[in-house]
């Protein structure tokens, strides 16, 4: 939601710079106030954030840098990243697709069925993991719905990659769907009707006046699908069977190692893990000071 | 206006009826492709329960190797861990295991109900098909403040006791009957004060793990309970590795435990590995087998091995889970079934 409102930010700030004489405090609370609440607000991130993460490096390198390396000379630990990254790299592009179709769908167009479409669309939101994982048991287990029929065409769909793939992309479908929407509703419909009206079809629309508006509105929804992609764990751990080397991803294999009393290297792969998602970070706020120039 | 829009909605699903037809091209795509980066080498699988990881990662090397040597086959065998009832519910979802290598009988005779493998599985390898057994003790804190001995000292109030759920853990419903065993011994077959006991038992378990290990790390590394009641193996291996945290107790009587294996008919016939698979498990009864199960605190079957690591198992009087409950089916169902003994017991 932040990032929509900062993304229009830039029109507000001329305006307000002329317009409002600029103050030396932005509030007229006493200081003790304002001090207190600054204080809350840097306890929590210390405690709730930045303590955990600066636990994650520190058991990683607990047993200095060579340790942490060799961690990484692991058939199986290789194997989960490789299956990580394999995973995002299809439900990402899939969810991609479908964000932007849902979210052009949804907010150019008046269909019926529509409020119930937007509904369906965040059901992942509110739907336990756990409970998608065991969806898809219970349609492609081997007593499932479509199990049978799975099983003589010689797929195997759960507990093997096709069935990660499927949980972690239903996992994942909101984030896009979900920050372009608002933006697009923000935008409205005029620039698109000035475009048919000029005589432009509809997927030329699309691609030269709708796709250009959001670019930076999806670039960030790709971003936050990719991070929940790659850390998603509770669907991911009920159809994988948690075979090490064939069916671990970094978070199923961070547990594994964990269990395995394998603290170091379980630490090591939690640390690529933050460290993926620190990029992310970086990522976000780098593309934010894009947009705004 | 009201024309385009209606092109611009049969383009928006086609676009929609595209992505839809394609998802599923797509995964199965990415599937195949995943098995075929594996080579000539020959997939094979073992779902086990929890404690088993050092054990067979030891031991798959030793049989990858002899049956390279044997038969020029090369098997990449990969490991599955987890709670042993929750094991076999993936086995029974599809998760094509070559052989399961389970805690408890009754595990692999679900597998043999939903028709995975014929009934008279157990017979069909030595010893009820339990190449090692093993039997329950209780782990304590260095200095054992709370002063356990007994099965009896477990639901004094203000003693915590760490136990997996017998609904998922192969141990849990082991550390079940054992409880249960020593109570009716003790209260001269008195069931009211048996199942008395087992409430006060229960009512002392802040957490359920779904299997043994995860109760392990609840108790070693997260540092919650003040006894662990678990495999005597896993407990070994706990204290070898730290010895210095904690100490074990063994209680005056316990019960003779005996993980199952078996290869599982309907995958290995389907994937052609049967003959690795029923070598793989023989293998367990060999020479190399038995003594790495020594190593790693098991109990080995052959008496000549049990034997040689006589010294490594505390003294205590084991009973069967025949003497008492007579056997797996009547206890499961009386106890372990929905609404069973140990439902009623957790619900009071």
């Amino acid at each position: 939601m932040e990032a929509k409102k900062t993304m229009h930010a830039p029109k507000l700030h001329r305006f307000r710079a002329s317009s409002v004489p600029r103050t030396r405090f932005a509030t007229t609370e006493h200081p003790a106030v304002r001090w207190l609440l600054t204080g809350i607000t840097v306890t929590f991130l210390t405690v709730f954030l930045l303590f955990p993460l600066f636990t994650v490096f520190h058991e990683a390198f607990s047993r200095g840098m060579e340790m942490y390396l060799a961690s990484f000379d692991d058939r199986f630990i290789r194997h989960s990243i490789k299956l990580t990254l394999m995973t995002a790299a299809i439900a990402v592009p899939l969810n991609l697709i479908f964000g932007i179709a849902a979210a052009w769908a949804v907010t150019k167009f008046d269909f019926r069925g529509k409020s119930l479409l937007v509904t369906v669309i965040d059901l992942p939101f509110s739907v336990s993991p756990v409970i998608a994982g065991f969806v898809f048991i219970l349609i492609f287990g081997a007593h499932g719905y479509l199990g049978p029929w799975v099983e003589k065409a010689g797929i195997q769909i759960v507990f093997a990659f096709p069935g990660i793939v499927l949980a972690t992309t239903f996992g994942t479908v909101p984030f896009i769907a979900r920050e372009l929407i608002p933006l697009m509703e923000a935008q409205g419909r005029d620039e698109e009707y000035a475009a048919m009206t000029l005589g432009a079809s509809g997927w030329r629309t699309f691609f030269k006046v709708t796709l250009p508006n959001v670019k930076w509105g999806l670039f960030y929804g790709v971003i936050l699908c990719n991070a929940r992609a790659m850390g998603e764990f509770g669907g991911v751990e009920v159809v994988s069977g948690s075979i090490s080397g064939r069916t671990n991803t970094m978070t199923l294999q961070i547990q594994q190692l964990y269990f395995d009393y394998a603290t170091v290297p379980a630490f090591a792969v939690a640390s690529v893990l933050a460290f993926l998602a620190l990029v992310t970070l970086i990522l976000k706020n780098a593309l934010e000071w894009w947009s705004h120039r | 206006m009201h024309n385009s829009k209606r092109i611009h909605r049969t383009s928006t699903l086609l676009v929609l009826r595209a992505l839809l037809l394609s998802t599923p091209l797509l995964i199965l795509g990415c599937g195949k492709k995943d098995d075929e980066a594996s080579g000539e080498r020959v997939e094979f699988l073992n779902v086990s329960y929890d404690p088993t990881r050092e054990f067979y990662r030891e031991f798959n090397r030793g049989f990858a190797r002899h049956w390279e040597e044997k038969t020029g086959q090369r098997l990449n065998i990969d490991m599955s861990h987890g709670g042993s009832g929750r094991q076999a519910r993936s086995v029974i979802d599809g998760i094509q295991a070559d052989v399961v290598t389970l805690a408890l009988a009754v595990d692999v005779d679900a597998l043999a109900e939903r028709g995975l493998l014929p009934r008279d599985w157990q017979s069909r390898l030595p010893d009820n098909s339990a190449p090692y057994q093993s039997t329950l003790a209780f782990l304590v804190r260095k200095g054992n403040p709370h002063n356990i001995r007994d099965w009896d000292d477990l639901i004094r109030p203000g003693v915590r006791v760490i136990t997996p759920n017998p609904k998922t853990s192969g141990v849990a419903r082991w550390n079940y009957l054992a409880a249960w065993g020593w109570a009716l011994r003790h209260f001269d077959g008195d069931e009211a004060q048996v199942l008395d006991y087992m409430t006060k038992l229960f009512r002392n378990v802040p957490v359920l793990d779904t299997g043994a290990r995860g109760s392990s790390t609840t108790f070693m590394d997260r540092r919650i309970g003040d006894v662990l009641i678990n495999w005597e193996n896993e407990l070994l291996l706990a204290l070898a590795d730290r010895g210095d945290d904690f100490e074990i107790v063994v209680p005056s009587v316990s019960i003779l435990a005996e993980p199952t294996v078996a290869w599982v008919d309907r995958n290995i016939d389907r994937r052609g590995t049967r003959a690795a698979a029923e070598a793989y498990l023989q293998f367990l009864y060999s020479d190399f087998g038995q003594e790495l199960a020594g190593k790693h605190f098991y109990r080995p079957s052959n008496p000549a091995f049990l034997e040689k690591f006589e010294h490594q198992y505390p003294d205590l009087e084991l009973f069967t889970i025949d003497d008492i409950f007579g056997g797996w089916a009547t206890a499961t169902e009386r106890h372990f079934s929905d609404g069973g003994v140990f439902d009623q017991i957790f619900q009071r």
